[in-house]
């Protein structure tokens, strides 16, 4: 990697819900243009922890954070910044795919430019294409753009929405489980493509698939019952971790 | 569905178990007790259309189609057109409507989507009972409070403003098709309010997020993924509207003034089908005034099954590709 720049951190991160702790005292950093995976068992707050980093975890009831979330070392909770603006640079996939169902494949990859701003049909067609292109979907709907979307299987679905999140050109791309609805073919697509895009975008992906971490990630993060127990390069992780809990989690002692 | 039948667990796989027997002759007689109860409803259509017709078969005899576009309305020289009736109800179901959908989508969006949790059940219990207030109650208040109202502040303002569109030009009396289209509105609020906020309530929270996580505004997400995810529904409650606004009788009738005539200006009185149903069929004197009313009523009925199969087919259109819950994901 020619540059090492910290594009995205936390700084003693901390998120509630109401007065429960989902997400205790976490710093972590993620340097620009690689994928990072969180790891761990289920409720210990990696999707928590991810939707503070756009600012999705404050829609929710009761849902409020400590400490600091910096983008390029500017903090995004700051009080002049608006969370709208934010999410824009913050792309966001979700486990299930969520394409619009009365909009047509055109329109749901066009959805994140058209609230933007006012663009030209020329610029929307290249963008459109672009995005559909990278997401690795494009000959598969080149030619029923205007169909709909609900129209695809959930593979293809989920590279929708990739394509959606990445048309507006954000900078960062937090994935939550994106391939847990999928079969082993959609699986290996979307794995492929998140290896495609770190050339482009900072990756941060939340799985429950070792082998899924192990294949596409640079850096690993376990989390348990809200900490962050254990980072680094993804090789050390799975190879050597520093910490007992770490070494039982991914070799399937618990779960 | 009746030839699928399920295994019972203590039968041998071999011999055929009686209880399957059993359970198939339950299912039909099951099946021929809802197929039954099915049709009778068709049936029952078919002979409410069948005495419509036959009890209005002399008037229609005597004035044949020309009785939807003639406006004369006079019993004792026995010369009926219905168009004013038509008319009336027409107009004052669309205005009502006009006037009830987009105050009863904004209290239903702003209910689900932006009130704060804590006033969001108690607002929707109290629309909710209104409409269980009788229509009666409607017409009174609306004599006693909403037509002095209307005549001494709103009509007024609407002359000194709009005035110089035909619709408020003229005398003002206060029972008018305005009145009546606006105690409509009153009446029909509730329940398309209460159906629009089921069916917002209804979409996925995916969407919501899905919508936000590209960087939406509320207001955004609601236009550009909400609203169109939950459009059928919506639709269909603006439907429901209308079908109670074309039927509704007793209120319309206390404020719409009850006269045969076709005006441009909203501030003139009017009539509607329903409404001369209710005043005369207990007065009709002379046969073909009976006649001449069941002919109102058959009109009104095609009128609403008309207005109903256009809407049905502007959901079916609309929902078409998209399936208007669950698999929306
Ligand atoms: N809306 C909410 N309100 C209150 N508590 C919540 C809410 N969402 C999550 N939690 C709690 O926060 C904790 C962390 O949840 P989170 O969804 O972040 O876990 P997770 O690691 O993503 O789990 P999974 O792997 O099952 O997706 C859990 O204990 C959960 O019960
Ligand atoms: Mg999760």
């Amino acid at each position: 990697m020619a540059e090492s720049r910290v594009h995205l951190a936390t700084d003693r991160l901390t998120a509630m819900y109401g007065k429960f702790t989902a997400v205790k005292d976490v710093s972590l950093t993620f340097t620009a243009n690689t994928v990072n995976a969180l790891i761990g068992p289920s409720g210990c707050g990696k999707s928590t922890y991810l939707r503070t980093l756009n600012r999705m975890h404050e829609l929710v009831d009761g849902g409020w954070i400590t400490g600091k979330v910096l983008l390029d070392g500017e903090d995004v909770y700051a009080p002049k910044v608006s969370p709208m603006q934010l999410r824009r640079r913050i792309g966001m996939v979700f486990q299930k795919p969520t394409p619009f169902p009365t909009m047509s494949i055109y329109d749901n990859v066009a959805a994140g430019l058209r609230l933007e701003r006012r663009v030209s049909r020329a610029e929307l067609d290249e963008v459109v294409e672009r995005s559909l292109r990278q997401s690795a979907l494009w000959d598969e709907v080149k030619d029923r753009l205007k169909a709909s979307a609900m129209a695809l299987s959930g593979g293809q679905q989920q590279r929708l929405c990739i394509a959606r999140t990445i048309a507006p050109r954000p900078e960062v791309i937090l994935l939550d489980e994106p391939t847990a609805s999928l079969d082993p073919g959609g699986t290996q697509r979307i794995e492929e493509l998140v290896f495609e895009l770190k050339r482009e975008f900072t990756i941060v992906i939340v799985t429950h698939n070792m082998q899924q971490a192990a294949r596409v990630s640079d850096t690993t993060t376990f989390f348990y019952m809200g900490s962050m127990i254990e980072t680094g390069p993804t090789r050390q992780i799975f190879t050597r971790p520093a910490q007992e809990q770490t070494e039982a989690y991914i070799t399937g002692r618990f779960g | 569905m009746a030839t699928s039948s399920l295994p019972t667990p203590e039968a041998p796989a071999t011999a055929p178990p009686a209880s399957l027997v059993g359970a198939q002759h339950g299912d039909r007689v099951f099946r021929l007790l809802l197929t039954t109860a099915a049709l009778a409803i068709p049936l029952l259509m078919g002979f409410l259309v069948y005495e419509l017709y036959t009890g209005s078969a002399l008037a229609i005899d005597r004035y044949g189609l020309g009785f939807v576009t003639g406006s004369t309305w006079d019993p004792v020289a026995e010369e009926f057109g219905a168009a004013p009736l038509i008319f009336g109800t027409l107009l004052s179901a669309v205005l009502a409507l006009l006037i009830a959908v987009p105050l009863s989508l904004g209290v239903a969006i702003f209910l689900t989507e932006f009130a704060p949790r804590w006033l969001r059940q108690p607002v929707a219990f109290v629309i909710e009972l209104l409409a269980a207030i009788p229509s009666v109650v409607y017409g009174l208040w609306g004599i006693f409070v909403l037509v002095p109202l209307l005549k001494k502040v709103v009509f007024p303002f609407l002359r000194d403003t709009l005035g110089f569109l035909p619709f408020f030009q003229g005398p003002i009396y206060g029972p008018s098709m305005l009145a009546a289209s606006v105690i409509l509105a009153i009446m029909v609020m509730p329940f398309i309010m209460s159906v629009a906020r089921e069916v917002l309530l209804a979409v996925p929270n995916s969407q919501r997020e899905a919508a936000l996580a590209l960087g939406a505004t509320r207001w955004e997400a609601v236009t550009s993924a909400i609203v169109p995810y939950a459009r059928s529904g919506i639709i269909g409650a603006v439907i429901l509207g209308l079908g109670r606004a074309l039927g509704e009788t007793m209120a319309v009738t206390m404020l719409i003034g009850n006269r045969h005539e076709i005006a441009a200006s909203l501030f003139a009185p009017g009539y509607t089908m329903a409404a001369v149903i209710a005043n005369e069929f207990s007065g009709a004197g002379t046969d073909i005034h009976f006649a001449a009313l069941t002919y109102v009523a058959l009109v009104l009925f095609v009128i609403t099954v008309l207005v109903n199969a256009a809407a049905r087919l502007l959901i079916w259109r609309v929902s078409r590709g998209a399936p208007a819950g669950g698999t929306g994901l």
